[in-house]
C-alpha cells in the first residue's frame, strides 16, 4: 500500500522548488503531479487479495462478535417458515413440503444480503461516508465487492446453517439425499451466480439514493414468488420457471431440493442442465457486473453522486 | 422554548405556555405530509404505485400457489380466509413498521430526531403523524388485493353480503392496538442501535405465526394456540373475516359472539395503546437521561 502513494523521483524533486518561494512563485504556475510507481502484476494481485480480506474480514469478526443476529436472523427466518408449514400442514400436504419450505428459508439468507449488504452496500457506504475512501484506495473496486461477498457468504452461511439445523430439530424433517458431491456442487455454484448477480447490482445501485433501499426492499417477495422459494418452481409453469431462471436461486434451489429430497417428480430440469445453467450464469453475471462497474463509476463521478448523501 | 418528553406538554422552567391541541393537529398534519413525501417522492408516480403493489401482491400470490400445488377440498376451504388475513395483515407491519422505523431513520440516516424532540409538539404527534402515510398506500395495497382476489380468485367479496357494522366496530379500534404496538417498538428502538430493526421484523413475523393469518390457530400446537389467543390481532383478523366473508374461520374462536368479539378488540386495542404510550414516554425518559437521542450508532 505505501509503495502505491510513493511520489516519483521526479515529483519529489519538484517539491522543493515549489516550495523555496520567489523562483517558484514568479515562475509560470504548474501543476503538481504526483505519478505513481507502476505496480507489478504480483503487487497489484497481492494489494487487491488484501483489499478483499480486508472488507471481507469484517463481516467475518461480525459473525462471532455480535450474538444478537441468532435472535433475530435465525428465529426469523424459521418463524416465516414456521408459518408456511403450518399452510401446508393445515392442507395436509405430504411431509417432504416441510423440508422445501425449510430450505427456501434458510436459502433466504443469501438472498437478504445480496440485496442488503451487496447490492445496496455502496449507498450505506455513500451514507456513512466512506464511498470515497474506497474510490480513493489503490485497490480495485473489484477487490473490494469479492471481499464483501465472500464475507457475505461467510456471513449468510453461519445464518443458513443455524436455521436448517435449528428448524429440521423443530419440525422433523427427513433428507433422502440422491447425491451429496452433486448437492454441495449445486450449492456452491448458486452462491457463485449469486453473488456475481449481487456484484451487478452493487454496480447498478452506484447511482441510486433512497432507490436503492426501496429497490432492495421491492426485491423480496416477488423474488421468493419468482424462484419459488416455498414450492416447486415448477409450480409457476414452464416458461414462467425458465424467465425466472435468471436468478440463480430458481435453478439452484429446485436443484437442491432434487437432490436433497430424492424429488424429481417436481423437478422443473434435469439436475445437470441447471448446474450448467448456474454455470452460465456466474460466467454471465461476472462479466456484466465488471463492464458495468467502470460504466456506473464514470457515470457517477460525472453526475456526482458518489458523495451525494440523504438523497 | 417548551420541551416536551413523551406525549404530555411539559414546558421547561420558566419557558412558555403549553402546548396547545391546535399545535398538536399541526404537527399531526405536517408530519403526515412528510411522510408521505418521504414515502413516495423517490420515484415517478407509476413507478411509485408498480413498487406498492409488487410486493403484497408477490407475498398474496405465494400463498395462492401453495394452496393450489396442494389442491383439494380442505385448501378450497381454507383459502378465502386465509387470503382475506394475509391481506388485513398488511397494516400490521406496514404500522407497526410506520411508527417505529422513523426513530431508526430520522436518527441515523437523516439526524433529525433531536429536532423533533425539542420541537413544541414533540414526538408523539409526529409519530403518530408518519404513520398516516404509510396507512393511506396500505390502504390502497389492501383494497386492489380485496378486489383482485374477488375478481380473479374466487375469493366470495361482495359488497352487498358485507357485515358493514361489524367491520366498522372492529377495524379502527384493531387499528389503535396496532398503532400501540408500533410505539412499543418506537420505545424500545430509541434506546436500541440501528440493528434494533431486527426486533421490528421479528415481532412482526411472530405475529404473522401467532394471529393465524394464513391459517386457522387450530393448527397451531396447544401452547402456541395460547400464545395466539392473547394477542389481540387474533381477535382483530377473526372479527374482520366474519364481517367481510360470514361464518366463524377459527373454531378456536367460535365459542366468541361477535358482540363479544368486538368487545374484546375494543378492549385490547385501547389499552395496548395506553400501555405502549405509557413506555414509549417512559423510553424517552431513559434515552434523554443516556444522551441516546441524537446517537449515531454507524452500526
Amino acid at each position: 500500500m505505501a509503495t502505491a502513494r510513493q511520489p516519483a523521483p521526479e515529483a519529489a524533486a519538484a517539491g522543493p522548488q515549489l516550495g523555496a518561494g520567489g523562483a517558484a512563485a514568479a515562475a509560470a504556475p504548474e501543476p503538481l503531479r504526483i505519478d505513481l510507481p507502476e505496480l507489478t502484476l504480483w503487487q497489484r494481485l497481492l494489494l487487491n487479495l488484501r483489499a478483499a480480506r480486508a472488507r471481507a474480514y469484517v463481516r467475518v469478526v461480525a459473525t462471532g462478535r455480535e450474538l444478537s443476529w441468532l435472535a433475530f436472523e435465525v428465529a426469523m427466518p424459521i418463524l416465516s417458515a414456521a408459518a408456511y408449514v403450518y399452510i401446508y400442514e393445515a392442507l395436509g400436504a405430504p411431509p417432504r413440503y416441510t423440508g422445501f419450505v425449510l430450505l427456501g428459508g434458510a436459502m433466504t439468507a443469501y438472498w437478504m444480503n445480496v440485496l442488503w449488504a451487496m447490492a445496496s452496500q455502496f449507498y450505506w457506504e455513500k451514507q456513512s461516508g466512506l464511498l470515497e475512501t474506497y474510490f480513493l484506495a489503490p485497490a480495485s473496486r473489484v477487490a473490494l465487492l469479492l471481499g464483501m461477498a465472500s464475507g457475505g457468504i461467510f456471513m449468510s452461511t453461519s445464518r443458513a446453517a443455524s436455521t436448517l439445523i435449528a428448524g429440521s430439530l423443530i419440525f422433523g424433517v427427513r433428507y433422502e439425499v440422491v447425491s451429496w458431491p452433486l448437492a454441495i456442487l449445486a450449492f456452491v455454484l448458486t452462491l457463485s451466480a449469486l453473488y456475481c448477480l449481487g456484484m451487478l447490482f452493487s454496480s447498478l445501485f452506484l447511482m441510486y439514493g433512497r432507490e436503492a433501499w426501496h429497490m432492495s426492499n421491492a426485491l423480496q417477495e416477488p423474488v421468493y414468488l419468482a424462484s419459488g422459494f416455498y414450492f416447486p418452481v415448477r409450480a409457476l409453469g414452464f416458461w414462467t420457471a425458465l424467465g425466472a431462471s435468471v436468478i440463480p436461486l430458481t435453478l439452484g434451489l429446485d436443484a437442491m431440493r432434487q437432490l436433497m429430497f430424492g424429488a424429481p417428480d417436481i423437478a422443473f430440469l434435469p439436475v445437470g442442465w441447471e448446474l450448467l445453467g448456474l454455470t452460465v450464469l456466474t460466467v454471465v453475471y461476472f462479466v456484466l457486473a465488471l463492464r458495468a462497474l467502470a460504466a456506473m463509476e464514470h457515470l457517477a463521478k460525472r453526475e456526482g453522486r458518489l458523495t451525494l448523501k440523504w438523497q | 422554548m417548551a420541551v416536551e418528553t413523551g406525549t404530555t406538554p411539559a414546558p421547561a422552567a420558566g419557558s412558555g405556555p403549553a402546548v396547545s391541541w391546535r399545535e398538536r393537529w399541526q404537527t399531526f398534519r405536517m408530519s403526515a405530509w412528510l411522510g408521505w413525501q418521504v414515502e413516495s417522492n423517490w420515484a415517478d408516480p407509476l413507478l411509485f404505485a408498480i413498487y406498492s403493489m409488487a410486493k403484497p401482491i408477490a407475498g398474496a400470490l405465494i400463498l395462492v400457489i401453495m394452496y393450489r400445488v396442494v389442491g383439494g377440498e380442505s385448501a378450497q376451504a381454507l383459502f378465502p380466509g386465509m387470503y382475506i388475513g394475509n391481506a388485513l395483515f398488511m397494516y400490521v407491519g406496514a404500522l407497526m413498521f410506520g411508527v417505529s422505523w422513523v426513530v431508526l431513520e430520522d436518527r441515523e440516516f437523516f439526524q433529525l430526531l433531536k429536532y423533533i424532540y425539542i420541537s413544541t409538539a414533540g414526538m408523539f404527534w409526529y409519530l403518530c403523524g408518519r404513520a398516516v402515510a404509510k396507512f393511506l398506500v396500505t390502504t390502497v395495497a389492501v383494497v386492489i388485493l380485496l378486489v383482485f382476489g374477488a375478481a380473479f380468485l374466487g375469493v366470495p367479496l361482495h359488497l352487498g353480503q358485507i357485515n358493514w357494522g361489524l367491520f366498522a366496530a372492529v377495524f379502527p379500534p384493531g387499528l389503535l392496538g396496532i398503532v400501540g404496538f408500533g410505539f412499543l417498538l418506537a420505545g424500545v428502538l430509541l434506546i436500541s442501535a440501528r440493528h434494533g430493526s431486527g426486533y421490528v421484523e421479528s415481532v412482526s413475523g411472530a405475529l404473522y405465526l401467532l394471529s393465524g393469518v394464513v391459517f386457522p390457530l387450530d393448527v397451531l400446537p396447544g401452547w402456541l394456540q395460547a400464545v395466539g389467543k392473547v394477542i389481540p390481532v387474533t381477535y382483530w383478523l377473526e372479527g374482520l373475516r366474519r364481517a367481510l366473508l360470514g361464518g366463524t374461520y377459527t373454531q378456536a374462536l367460535a365459542g366468541f359472539s361477535d358482540s363479544r368479539l368486538v368487545l374484546t378488540v375494543a378492549v385490547t386495542g385501547v389499552v395496548t395503546l395506553a400501555v405502549s404510550v405509557l413506555f414509549f414516554n417512559r423510553m424517552a425518559d431513559v434515552a434523554r437521561s443516556r444522551g441516546l437521542i441524537d446517537q449515531l450508532t454507524e452500526h
